[in-house]
């Protein structure tokens, strides 16, 4: 007697199942499990809903925001906010020229998550590419690849962010997408070598493994084997080192508005308003505190988030 | 062990020039020179832009000048017979194009006054604030962790777990600018701008903020791992032995804990210099961190190459040392 393999392999051993009387459960895979477990940690679905609270409103910042970014208004320099002033239609404030602080920053929200994603996506193309492809073609190309990443990883990340921020700003490409393109480049270009080492690590491992010794019997092509097999096993560290890359993003983007070379204005992002707020750090201490509370909750979100995931995400935990 | 000593020094070298090109490249390709205009503002004759460029090598093809700065093309003396520019490779770190007159070794490493130490010049100042968070930071992590690690999910566990966290997302002048607030404003205990360096006031809370990152980290790391320790079976039987929980805890379990704590100390170094970038900026301290933030608004290059470079170094052959201890303490790592 033939059976299908996929759909009748599920109902079969239902059957016989609670024909012995035994309990029947849900076949769970290894990512249902993974996921129950992140969401028994608190602390990590607080994380995840801070970060989705921001992303919300990050998307829906024109509805949200009660003015825009850039409108000054020159009679309402330094207004407090409405705890001090009892006047709600600036509800934390303005600034130095007189722009609605809550406004800027709700629009500094899409710079902030942004600049956390992109360069990490980037990093994770560039690291995940030559992992894979070094761990798997292994001898000449995997040796001069790992010497090369040798060399970035001794390179001082932020350092040379700074360095190639200020050195490339005033250029043409420093002034793509109000500056956004070269910090995205800074943060990427500096940060894919961790990446490429644990995914070539896990590739190395996995290369011995017999289902892909299996695959290459049936006649499966590299590219196929590297697609098909490697990248779905590797995807357990890789998105936990993912999780703990958004935060050192953010903080790089922070970091380099801060001193001057990100972001330029008038955008608003969190580290921008991090450098205006400083002048007025005594009087208007609004100015600085709401954005700095801002990044500090969703770092904070991140790493617990990326901590609950790597714990839910390791095998070995025993429950 | 010796040849694995010999062939991570020997990486070293490719990974400097491979740092200066790099910095030198980027230098190179920021549009405007440093003579475009005086100090005054006002744009420089042309004449005298010349007359600048020519003495400081400016005109000369790039490929050259890298090779000037390094010190492996000698140029030319000046009227004494005494070589105008050495190169690096003797010491001798360039002339500054903002402050005119002054080099940038001079300026790195002089004191601010005749007869001061090493210690008052920016390099000093600097290298004390580096030390004293680095202090900060181990002497609060690790017995922080090491509690939490014996107190295993108790109050005090979570407790110290949450606050690490806290610590360890936040970064150094975030922090910096809650505590200046809550401590500067709202307490009114420390001064709001450091009047002089001398005394030990000023110094709490920078110190506090570059090392309280890195107290975070170290408490995470030795709460795991001395929890992964603790279940081994060597201590197990050293309880069944007899011994006493804090004599287990010192003879045995310590030193296996500390092993990936020393891995972490080159990174370590790495994070408190380019966290003084920003601290230092924030507390407007007079050290090289906050120079090199500023050096870089001023477009003053030979200070840009000069820092980077000293920075790349010190942090190459702190992760050196990390190495070679590292394979010192567990002697698997070397025979690779």
């Amino acid at each position: 007697m033939t059976q299908s393999v996929a759909g009748r392999q599920a109902v079969a051993p239902r059957a016989s199942a609670a024909a012995l009387g035994m309990r029947v459960t849900k076949p769970r895979g290894l990512w249902s499990d993974a996921w129950a477990r992140l969401l028994k940690n608190r602390m990590a679905v607080a994380g995840l809903g801070t970060i989705c609270f921001f992303a919300v409103i990050a998307i829906f910042a024109p509805l949200v925001a009660p003015y825009s970014m850039n409108d000054q208004y020159h009679e309402k320099v330094y207004v407090g906010p409405v705890w001090q002033t009892g006047d709600w239609s600036f509800i934390l404030g303005t600034d130095a020229v007189g722009r609605d602080e809550l406004s800027r920053l709700i629009w500094g929200s899409r710079i902030s998550l942004i600049v956390g994603f992109v360069p990490v996506a980037i990093r994770l193309v560039l690291g995940g590419v030559i992992g894979i492809v070094s761990g798997f073609i292994g001898g000449r190309l995997d040796n001069f690849l790992m010497r090369i990443a040798d060399v970035f990883y001794a390179i001082p990340d932020i350092l040379f962010a700074i360095i190639m921020s200020a050195s490339y700003r005033d250029t043409w490409f420093g002034q793509q997408m109000g500056g956004l393109l070269l910090l995205f480049s800074a943060l990427a270009i500096f940060g894919w070598e961790g990446l490429a080492r644990l995914i070539r690590g896990q590739v190395l491992s996995l290369k011995q493994k017999e289902f892909i010794e299996a695959a290459r019997t049936l006649g499966a092509t590299d590219a196929r084997i590297m697609w098909k097999h490697i990248v779905p096993n590797t995807l357990a560290p890789v998105i936990v080192s993912l999780a703990f890359g958004v935060p050192s993003a953010i903080i790089g983007e922070a970091g380099l508005s801060f001193i001057g070379l990100g972001v330029r204005p008038p955008t608003a992002s969190w580290g921008n308003m991090l450098q205006d707020g400083l002048s007025s750090i005594y009087s208007q201490t609004t100015l600085i505190i709401a954005p700095a509370l801002c990044v500090a909750l969703l770092l904070l979100a991140f790493t617990f988030l990326g901590d609950g995931l790597r714990d839910a995400l390791d095998p070995r935990m025993k429950q | 062990m010796l040849q694995f000593v010999f062939r991570r020094t020997l990486w070293i070298i490719p990974v400097l020039i491979t740092i200066s090109l790099i910095t030198f490249v980027m230098m190179k390709s920021t549009p405007g020179g440093p003579f475009d205009v005086t100090s005054s503002g006002r744009d420089m004759p042309k004449e005298t832009q010349e007359l600048l460029m020519r003495r400081y090598h400016l005109d000369e093809p790039d490929w050259k000048q890298y090779l000037i700065y390094i010190g492996a093309w000698p140029t030319g003396n000046d009227a004494a017979g005494a070589p105008i520019f050495k190169g690096v490779l003797q010491g001798d770190l360039g002339p500054s194009y903002q402050y005119k007159g002054r080099g940038v070794t001079d300026i790195i490493f002089a004191p601010p006054s005749v007869g001061g130490s090493l210690w008052e010049s920016r390099f000093g100042r600097t290298a004390t604030l580096g030390i004293f968070g680095f202090v900060f930071g181990v002497a609060l992590g690790l017995p922080l962790g090491i509690l939490a690690a014996v107190r295993h999910n108790t109050w005090l566990d979570y407790v110290s777990l949450f606050v690490s966290t806290l610590f360890v997302s936040t970064p150094g002048f975030v922090l910096a600018i809650f505590l200046m607030i809550i401590f500067g404003l709202w307490l009114k205990w420390l001064p709001i701008a450091a009047r002089t360096w001398n005394t030990w006031q000023p110094w709490l809370l920078p110190s506090f903020c570059l090392g309280v990152g890195l107290s975070a980290f170290i408490a995470r790391l030795t709460r795991a791992t001395m929890l992964e320790v603790l279940r081994q079976d060597y201590i197990r039987t050293a309880r069944a032995k007899g011994l006493s929980q804090n004599l287990i805890l010192i003879r045995h379990a310590l030193r296996n804990s500390m092993i990936p704590v020393a891995t972490v100390l080159g990174p370590a170094l790495a994070g408190l210099v380019t966290g003084s970038f920003f601290i230092e900026s924030m507390f407007s301290f007079p050290g090289m961190g906050r120079m090199f933030v500023q050096a870089i608004g001023q477009r003053d290059y030979s200070v840009i190459l000069g820092t980077t470079l000293l920075y790349a170094g010190l942090i190459a052959v702190a992760n050196l040392t990390v190495d070679i201890v590292y394979a010192w303490l567990d002697p698997r790592i070397s025979y690779k």
